[in-house]
């Protein structure tokens, strides 16, 4: 462990406050609820729950594009939660995001010139002579080509602006790139060319993702770790290997079970794995366990104890009751 | 096919073309008005005192809409006074397309107490009785071109801020915007960059609106004797002129109301246009 992670989050809590009235009191959503979180250099580590678990949310709190209620992030070694101002931006140029709709992250009145020449311009590129070749590069390392820099975005499909999109990402050459749901507004045949991109750009630049996506089969192939989100809270974490192979939690299993088999005769998902219900409301979030309203293997600790993380070594860890108490027999 | 193509085109947007048509017509009159009036403005004919216009008994082909009680051709007048209502209704966009759009600007982006603070400002000057501010305005400062300008601009700003406020409060909301600051650009770039263009359609729309209402407040303070002085004809002195002669002389008001009518329309009509044709929800 000689360099730091690039990036380590304690107790990072993000909350929305709803709008206080005559008739009733401000209500408080914790989006982001006591995550920690580690990523090293180099690694891809993907994010998966469902709509609405604070995965996005907390992929924004990790680059400060939204307000950290509490808890801190480290970037390199640097706290970077109270930056402000000037600081901020020029931190900036070293973590970029990716956004999941490419029609709606890419200026309409702006070319792709423009639009790859902004993070340069903005970032101090004072010689104009030396920007125009590093966009063109750019550009072809994006899988584009170079005589697309004129045009504007309309005149592209969905998976060519999310080239450009993560062309803009990549061109300061940050450290760490935070991808939220980049392939969810593709088509399946564009999804896997794109995620070869990603992997490309890995290599030659030697970056870091923090992956975001609801579809754990897409990520297994591609992350190195992953965590599984719900209601605000990792409740697993670990290689997705280990992930693959011995799921920890019940959550997890039910992701995977959830997921279409490409053999579909061979391992038919165990019906106690499958989810009943929708995700429980997270301005009221349910006591104890906040997975225990639809948890299959349900116990009566669950109601009322918050599981801490245990560890199962090689770094997996997991929230959950059964792995600190099992159930008794009968 | 082709034939059927323009003609589609032609119904769609016939009342707009109508509008831009009256417009330019109006517009190269007054720009050419030395060339194409047949008498000076000021050119007092005292034998030919209140002629009718020409289609009616006694008028003549020398002054095709009739004189006025000195012998000034209305015609003339008429196409001179089209310098004075565009050029003041020009200004007054600029000024308050300016102002208002600015104003509009910082109200949606920051919202909060900025927009609080000059929403009020808005407010307050819708609140206003307009007439009353202008007159007592010109009459305080002055009404040389310049104030009338400006007074005519005081009238529109807030449609600009209101709108570009508007639309202000939906552009800073999309994903492209968040794109810009997650890149780090600063405020300011993200206003004039991002956010500005986006509104900018929305801007030309009611200035199209503007310049039709500009022209119509001019008319109003020229009728009421605090616009830009009687020695350059104007339509509303020319109104105010004819005011006294309405029983025995109709033309020397009807003309220069007939001119403020059409042109205020053909403005609107433009802007209705504009309107549809740059709101993507309306186009068919």
């Amino acid at each position: 462990m000689s360099a730091p992670p690039i990036i380590k989050a304690m107790g990072l809590t993000v909350e929305f406050r709803g709008r206080r009235s005559l008739f009733k009191p401000e209500s408080v959503v914790q989006a982001v609820s006591n995550v920690d979180l580690t990523i090293e250099q180099g690694e891809t580590l993907a994010v998966v729950g469902e709509s609405g678990c604070g995965k996005s949310t907390l992929g924004r709190a990790l680059l400060r594009s939204t307000p950290i209620a509490h808890g801190r992030v480290e970037f390199k070694g640097r706290d970077i939660t109270r930056l402000s101002g000037r600081a901020l931006r020029d931190a900036r140029s070293q973590f970029q995001m990716i956004f999941q709709d490419p029609y709606a992250s890419l200026n309409p009145k702006m070319s792709i010139y423009e639009t790859l020449a902004e993070p340069l311009l903005v970032h101090g590129a004072t010689d104009r002579a030396s920007i125009r070749p590093q966009v063109l590069d750019m550009l072809s390392a994006a899988g584009l080509d170079p005589s697309f820099a004129e045009r504007y975005p309309h005149e592209f499909s969905g998976g060519q602006r999310q080239r450009v999109a993560i062309a803009r990402a990549a061109i300061l050459r940050p450290d760490f790139i935070v991808c939220d749901e980049p392939l969810s507004a593709l088509d399946v045949s564009l999804q896997l060319q794109i995620l070869k991109l990603f992997t490309a750009l890995k290599q030659q630049f030697s970056l870091t993702y923090l992956f975001i996506s609801h579809d754990l089969a897409r990520v297994f192939g591609f992350a190195d770790r992953i965590a599984v989100m719900y209601l605000g809270k990792i409740v697993e974490i670990g290689t997705a290997a280990d992930l693959y192979r011995a799921p920890a939690h019940p959550y997890t299993r039910a992701l995977i079970a959830a997921a279409p088999s490409p053999n579909p005769h061979r391992d038919i998902p165990p019906a106690a794995a499958t989810l009943r219900g929708d995700i429980p409301s997270p301005a009221n979030p349910p006591k104890g366990c906040r997975f225990h309203t639809r948890c299959p293997q349900v116990m009566d600790v669950c109601k009322t104890r918050e599981p801490t993380m245990s560890d199962l070594g090689n770094g997996q860890r997991a929230a959950c009751h059964l792995l600190t108490q099992p159930p008794m027999a009968g | 096919m082709r034939r059927s193509a323009t003609s589609v085109f032609l119904r769609r947007n016939a009342l707009g073309l109508l509008g831009l048509t009256i417009l330019v017509i109006v517009a190269l009159a007054a720009i050419f008005a030395p060339w194409v009036a047949p008498y000076g403005p000021a050119k007092i004919d005292l034998m030919a005192r209140l002629a009718p216009p020409a289609w009616i008994d006694g008028g003549s082909l020398k002054h095709l809409l009739g004189t006025d009680n000195l012998g000034r051709d209305i015609l003339s007048r008429v196409i001179y006074g089209a310098q004075i209502s565009l050029s003041v209704g020009a200004g007054a966009v600029v000024i308050g397309a300016l102002i208002g759009s600015f104003i509009g600007l910082l109200s949606g982006y920051f919202g909060g107490i900025v927009d609080a603070a000059l929403s009020f400002l808005v407010n307050v000057q819708l609140a206003f009785p307009f007439t009353l501010l202008a007159i007592f305005l010109l009459s305080t400062f002055g009404g040389g071109f310049t104030s009338v300008v400006v007074v005519v601009a005081l009238a529109t700003w807030v449609n600009y801020a209101r709108v570009v406020r508007g639309q202000v409060m939906s552009v800073k909301n999309q994903e492209y915007v968040e794109a810009a600051k997650s890149v780090g650009v600063p405020t300011d770039r993200i206003l004039r960059r991002y956010i500005l263009p986006n509104a900018f359609s929305s801007i030309i729309v009611v200035a199209s609106f503007s310049m039709a209402q500009a022209i119509l407040t001019e008319a109003a303070l020229s009728f009421l004797g605090v616009g830009i002085g009687s020695a350059t004809p104007s339509w509303g002195t020319m109104l105010n002129d004819g005011r006294s002669y309405l029983q025995n002389a109709w033309w020397m008001t009807a003309m220069p109301g007939v001119a403020t009518a059409l042109t205020v329309l053909a403005g609107n009509l433009c802007g209705d246009w504009l309107q549809d044709r740059i709101d993507p929800r309306l186009r068919k």
